[in-house]
């Protein structure tokens, strides 16, 4: 079992959502990140003064899946998530020990 | 004397100037609240908004107040060229129905005063601007209420009081031309922002740390709020409901489009985008540059001096404020200071007496009657107007300054000025979910 994250633009996620539920991914949390990686930030002026903006918004999908499923979704959001541009994102995969469905106290593969 | 004859006898009240003037008077409040707590409210950090409302809400009270008491007589009782004798009107003694033919001879004095009352309460609440998100209540309150007594009663009793020095209608001896208040109101607060500013300090990490507006859309609410307001400013200036009272109406709104594009275009042009904090800075720019114009010259005239004085606020901003190093929190000096000495000057050359006939009759000296239409001659009133107004306000406003900062201090510790001013100051906070 793995944890995908992936850091995205924000006009991205719903063709990133839709292509993960064409391949199978059932659940996803998503939550409003800012930050910076090459992009940097952009500039602001108010009455004349230059602001430097370094955190951009972003979005972060958490998605939780079985091993076998991994590959593909890694490879759908690279592709639904593309620009091009400096800027579209990062993907982070880290393992999971474990999950608990709490409703039935499903373990595992079975609770994901 | 019979009943009727005595009705006859009375000044003529004039209930159509009547109305307009109550009118204005409420505009000019409305300027105040909600326009100005809107618009500099929405500039400042969300842990200073209430606070930076509160500086101007306390003064309608305040100055109010003080307006009543002794502030109006002090502005125009009869006195000498500098100050008006507080114990003729204290307690608005003898400010009733009747007019004082002086000021305005077609509504009750009643009206007058109260018209007048509320550009008392917007001058210093103007200067509030420029010390915001770091000053103590307390020294606030203490500085604005001898402001007023110190500079604004003096200078409004200068500029448009019976004998007052500059007033080129009732007896002065430098003919200044101000119809709305450019050396009362804006050079006034304007350059007192400026000195306060630097004697206040800069706001902590300022410039490094970004200060940014926290609502955008509060200050251009507040933004309409006040360009709807100067018409009553500016043609409730006339005193009439007459033609006099459309002209300047007419000048305000040409020249603060005039300025909205110039400071606008500048942008655009200087730093690759047309702000819309910059075209409403531009439009309030224009309003405050042609306050003092604006009964004396026609709309295409006051176009004109609006496209300078968008200009010349534009610059000062974002220029002159780098160059200089201070810290003009919402640029008081930058837009009301600049804007209105840019307008007072420019109408010492264009003061038109087929717009005012007034000016090229009613001044005499020795005898003779001399004309106030725009030349060198007026340009020079009009500079010494310009500067005594900036000395008398710089100056006291530093001993002032300087008092309070003994008896109560003026900064607040490093520690409330980072939590904010509304919660350390007021015990509140604007935005609780």
């Amino acid at each position: 079992m793995k944890k995908i994250e992936a850091i995205i633009k924000p006009f991205k996620l719903t063709e990133v959502k839709d292509a993960l539920s064409e391949i199978g991914v059932t659940g996803m949390t998503v939550t409003e990140v800012k930050g910076f990686g090459r992009q940097k930030g952009h500039t602001e002026i108010y009455r004349g003064s230059e602001y430097t903006v370094d955190f951009l918004p972003k979005v972060k999908l958490e998605i939780v899946l079985p091993d076998a499923q991994v590959k593909a979704a890694i490879e759908i959001i690279t592709k639904a998530a593309h620009t091009g541009k400096i800027g579209d994102g990062k993907i982070f995969v880290l393992p999971v020990e474990t999950a608990v469905r709490i409703r039935t106290d499903e373990q595992g593969d079975a609770a994901v | 004397m019979t009943q009727l004859e005595a009705a006859q006898a009375a000044p003529l009240i004039n209930t159509g100037d009547n109305a307009w003037m109550l009118v204005s008077t409420a505009l000019v409040l409305m300027m105040s609240a909600p326009g100005l707590i809107l618009f500099y409210g929405g500039l400042v950090r969300s842990k200073n908004v209430l606070a930076t409302m509160m500086h101007t809400l306390v003064l309608m009270a305040l100055v109010s107040a003080l307006w009543m008491v002794f502030g109006y007589s002090m502005a125009f009782g009869e006195g000498n060229s500098f100050c008006g004798d507080p114990r003729q009107f204290f307690l608005l003694h003898g400010v009733g129905g009747p007019p004082n033919p002086n000021y305005a001879g077609t509504i009750p004095q009643t009206s007058f005063m109260l018209f007048q009352m509320m550009f008392a309460i917007i001058t210093p609440a103007l200067i509030s601007g420029a010390i915001a998100e770091r000053i103590r209540f307390s020294a606030y309150l203490l500085f604005i209420g001898l402001w007023v007594i110190a500079v604004y009663f003096p200078l409004c009793h200068m500029v448009w009081g019976t004998g007052g020095w500059f007033n080129w209608a009732l007896g002065g001896t430098i003919p200044v031309l101000d119809f709305a208040g450019g050396t009362v109101v804006h050079v006034s607060s304007g350059v007192s922002a400026l000195v306060a500013a630097i004697m206040l300090g800069k706001r902590m990490g300022y410039p490094r740390e970004p200060m940014v507006p926290h609502n955008l859309v509060l200050s251009l609410i507040g933004t309409g709020l006040l360009w709807v307001g100067w018409f009553g400013f500016n043609a409730g200036s006339a005193g009439n409901a007459g033609a006099l009272a459309s002209s300047a109406f007419a000048a305000t709104h040409f020249s603060a489009v005039a300025a909205a594009l110039s400071w606008a275009g500048l942008e655009w042009l200087l730093k690759g985008k047309p702000s819309v904090l910059g075209i409403a800075s531009g439009m309030v720019a224009g309003l405050a540059t042609i306050t003092p114009a604006s009964g004396f010259v026609t709309a295409p005239t006051a176009f004109g001096i609006g496209l300078c004085g968008g200009a010349a606020c534009y610059l000062a901003v974002t220029k002159l404020k780098a160059w200089l190093g201070y810290d003009d929190a919402l640029d008081v000096f930058g837009v009301h200071g600049v804007g209105s000495t840019v307008g007072l000057l420019l109408l010492g050359w264009v003061a038109n007496p087929a717009v005012n006939g007034a000016i090229a009759t009613t001044y005499r000296t020795g005898g003779q009657v001399i004309s106030l239409a725009g030349g060198l001659a007026q340009f020079k009133n009009q500079l010494i107007g310009v500067l005594f107004t900036a000395t008398l306000a710089a100056g006291a406003t530093f001993l002032i300054l300087k008092l309070v900062d003994a008896v109560v201090g003026l900064r607040l510790s490093a520690e409330d000025e980072h939590s904010g001013l509304d919660l350390t100051q007021h015990g509140e906070s604007a935005y609780n979910d």
